[in-house]
């Protein structure tokens, strides 16, 4: 116990010498997350629009309208001619163009249909579906607007019969991105952040030359690998205080679940993300090498493959199955399900399992590693 | 200037040589990474699991709600018989949407009286929930459409659809994320590439001791700074010419505009970004603050900053400044511009500008520090 102190002593001498990477460790998580969870934002709505209207008509301005009135959607200009759009798609100044025809007003007028284009710029991230799903619903309602108006001038008083849908939305009734993306991007922060702070700790010796003085005394490779991660591992509880500070307190994320919980599968989480960083450690000859294993090999695959924006049912099947040796997998529905849901330590306790596993197995691992290494 | 160049060039390519992980890791790497997540990220939201609780069930009620499931946006999973299963399957994550049909639904359409439905939807992702509700919405105005229509003939004769929609998408016309996805993560992947290849390079001959030796040698900085940046270029450019012919052959993401312009805009890019590496390289005095602003500076905001997943224009006007300050921004408006909409440099010679001045600042700014680490 009292080796491992001593190591301890060591790195957090070593490690308050070097100002830049303190201040890094507790300032860029701050500041990170207030601007990328500010950042992280598919709410589709003022989708850029150019009108072409040839028709120069009421009905015309009034279908524009239907359009702008919603919040989906925001004319930038009103051009004459067809090719005129081009340009203001193919610079990006709109993403959509609606086209309304020449005769509009008068064909409606006279009951025959009107054929009104819509061109979506199909090269633009994740609006042109959503936009193109608003505007046919927006086009049908008119449609039928148009219908009943002309039978009640007819005469028919009773209405005819249609459909109407109510939505309730679960857990996250305003539908505000935020909410989804602010535990995301948390668990993003934390995860790199502590992969970086273990993943030179042991090849940084190697290479500079230390380690053969360490191996040298009487330490055994379980205590110095508990000495590395203890400071590392209160840098990162601090961190995760901070974050999930900034969480409540700025995003104004209500933390449903209880924060004693969150704080407890957060270590178990941390203890995963230092244990993968301190095997890189482990495995690689320089420190260069553990750099580029650490980015390419754990943290790219970790953002992409753990469901943070892109849903893992969408997946590949392999992909879904390589997915679940992502930590970072469980740790989302972890977080997201105490911010979001509420719900408690009855549906989460297999992803806290899970965590627990991995992070047992890769810090074992990591020592019988170093061990290897030694002998 | 050139007489003293070759040797450093010469030097560090033996470097490179010398650590065959690094090397494989820089040339191989960003294709592999765009095969792999080029398959897993997908916006595409489709066979969403359904369940329906049908209280009514007469025919009219079973027809309504087949046209759910016989679209390719949803899946039935469960024919629900109590009202009561509805909680445990949302909670759980077996269903993202309920169909609710009420026990008046036939009798109220065939009063002409509007017939509600209640749609309970799993909010919590909210770009997915948002696209759900854009699909459940036209089918239910779909089907009251026709609904309407049909009972207009039967009643007053003929009736058209006023409004003969026309939507049509330019540059992807199925709307397939890979799309437009794959030049932003081609951004990606360069980017950090990049970034991660030269900004151990200066720090790493500080720490180790080797750079005594530059300092009495005849070298200035800016040569120094070209020679260690020319081999990584060299072997960044093959990176890039293998990762778009992934994305050609792999995932249809044919370049429609100039080769030429492609590879001047990346070769700028680059220099830039190599540039920036090595200004890291400079500022920070051990490996490890190196490694910690590579990662912190580059991985998350460029993921989240550039407009690669989510789009600038919906961010806070801020955020918004604060996206200038990304390169991979400039870059990815130009590679989407030049891959998928194959138009001039006229359409972005603002993002080249740009792009240009990132180049000349992080060179000239990496010399200028570089001057006062050598004398």
């Amino acid at each position: 116990m009292k080796t491992i102190l001593h190591i301890v002593r060591k790195e957090f001498l070593q490690f308050k010498q070097d100002r830049k990477m303190f201040a890094i460790s507790f300032v860029a998580p701050v500041f990170q997350l207030l601007i990328l969870g500010y950042a992280a934002n598919l709410d589709v709505s003022d989708i850029p629009v150019v009108v072409c209207d040839m028709d120069h008509s009421r009905s015309g301005r009034d279908f524009v309208t239907r359009f702008t009135s919603t919040g989906y959607f925001r004319v930038v200009d009103y051009v004459d001619r067809l090719q005129d759009i081009d340009h203001y798609i193919d610079d990006g100044h709109a993403s959509m163009a609606l086209v309304i025809p020449h005769g509009f007003q008068k064909d409606l007028g006279a009951g025959r249909p009107s054929p009104v284009q819509l061109i979506a710029d199909g090269s633009e991230t994740t609006s042109g579906g959503i936009g193109l799903g608003y505007a046919s619903v927006i086009t049908s309602r008119f449609s039928q607007n148009i219908i009943l108006e002309s039978l009640s001038r007819r005469g028919v008083s009773a209405l005819p019969p249609r459909v109407n849908a109510e939505f309730r939305v679960w857990y996250n009734p305003e539908l505000k991105s935020r909410n989804f993306m602010v535990p995301g991007v948390l668990g993003l922060l934390l995860m790199v952040m502590t992969t970086i702070l273990t993943s030179l700790a042991i090849v940084k010796e190697k290479e500079l030359g230390t380690l053969e003085q360490l191996i040298v005394t009487p330490i055994r490779p379980r205590q110095l690998i508990i000495g590395k991660i203890a400071p590392f591992m209160l840098i990162g509880i601090v961190d995760v205080v901070l974050v999930v500070g900034v969480a409540t307190f700025f995003f104004d994320l209500p933390l449903k679940g209880g924060f004693w919980l969150l704080f407890a599968l957060c270590l178990i989480f941390l203890m995963t993300t230092l244990g993968l960083g301190l095997f890189v450690s482990t495995v690689s000859r320089t420190q260069q090498q553990a750099m580029m294993t650490a980015i390419f090999f754990i943290m790219m695959p970790m953002i992409f493959f753990s469901g943070f924006v892109f849903p893992i049912e969408n997946m590949p099947r392999i992909i879904q199955y390589v997915s679940y040796a992502i930590p970072l997998r469980y740790f989302f529905v972890i977080v997201r399900g105490l911010f979001l849901k509420g719900v408690g330590i009855a549906t989460l306790w297999p992803q806290a399992v899970a965590l627990l596993v991995f992070g047992i197995a890769i810090l074992s691992l990591s020592v019988l590693r170093f061990r290897k290494r030694l002998a | 200037m050139s007489i003293t160049l070759i040797p450093i060039v010469r030097k560090e390519f033996r470097q490179i040589r010398r650590d065959k992980r690094i090397l494989g890791v820089l040339l191989f790497i960003p294709a592999l990474m765009l095969l792999m997540f080029g398959y897993a990220l997908n916006f595409d939201v489709k066979h969403t699991s359904l369940a329906v609780y049908d209280e009514d069930m007469s025919r009219t009620s079973r027809e309504f709600a087949r046209q759910f499931w016989n679209s390719e946006f949803f899946d039935l999973k469960y024919y629900l018989k109590s009202k009561g299963e509805i909680n445990s399957l949302l909670d759980g994550e077996k269903v993202r949407i309920v169909l609710v049909i009420p026990s008046t639904f036939s009798k109220d359409l065939a009063r002409g009286q509007q017939a509600n439905v209640q749609v309970l939807v799993d909010g919590a992702n909210s770009f997915s929930a948002a696209t759900i509700i854009a699909y459940v919405n036209s089918i239910v105005q779909q089907y009251s459409l026709n609904v309407l229509a049909t009972a207009i003939q039967r009643s007053s004769g003929g009736v058209t659809v006023p409004i003969d929609f026309q939507p049509r998408v330019w540059y992807n016309p199925e709307l397939l994320s890979a799309r437009y996805l794959v030049p932003g993560l081609i951004a990606f992947i360069l980017m950090i590439v990049a970034v991660v290849s030269t900004s151990l390079s200066v720090v790493r001959e500080r720490e180790l001791g080797t750079m005594e030796q530059m300092m009495v040698s005849p070298i200035r900085p800016l040569e120094m700074i070209l020679g260690k940046t020319i081999p990584y270029m060299v072997i960044s450019l093959l990176a890039s010419a293998s990762i778009l012919a992934v994305g050609y052959l792999l995932f249809d993401v044919e370049i429609q505009g100039s080769l030429l312009l492609l590879f001047v805009v990346t070769f700028i890019f680059l220099l830039g970004s190599l540039g920036l590496g090595l200004l890291i390289s400079t500022v920070a005095e051990t490996q490890q603050v190196a490694f910690m602003i590579a990662a912190v500076s580059t991985m998350l905001p460029t993921f989240i900053l550039s407009g690669f997943v989510f789009p600038i224009r919906n961010m806070p006007i801020v955020i918004q400044a604060i996206t200038y300050l990304i390169p991979a921004r400039y870059f990815l408006v130009a590679l989407r511009s030049i891959i998928l909409k194959g138009v001039g440099v006229s359409a972005f010679w603002d993002q080249f500008l740009f792009l240009v001045l990132y180049a000349a600042l992080t060179i000239g700014a990496s010399s200028y520090r570089l001057r006062k680490l050598l004398y």
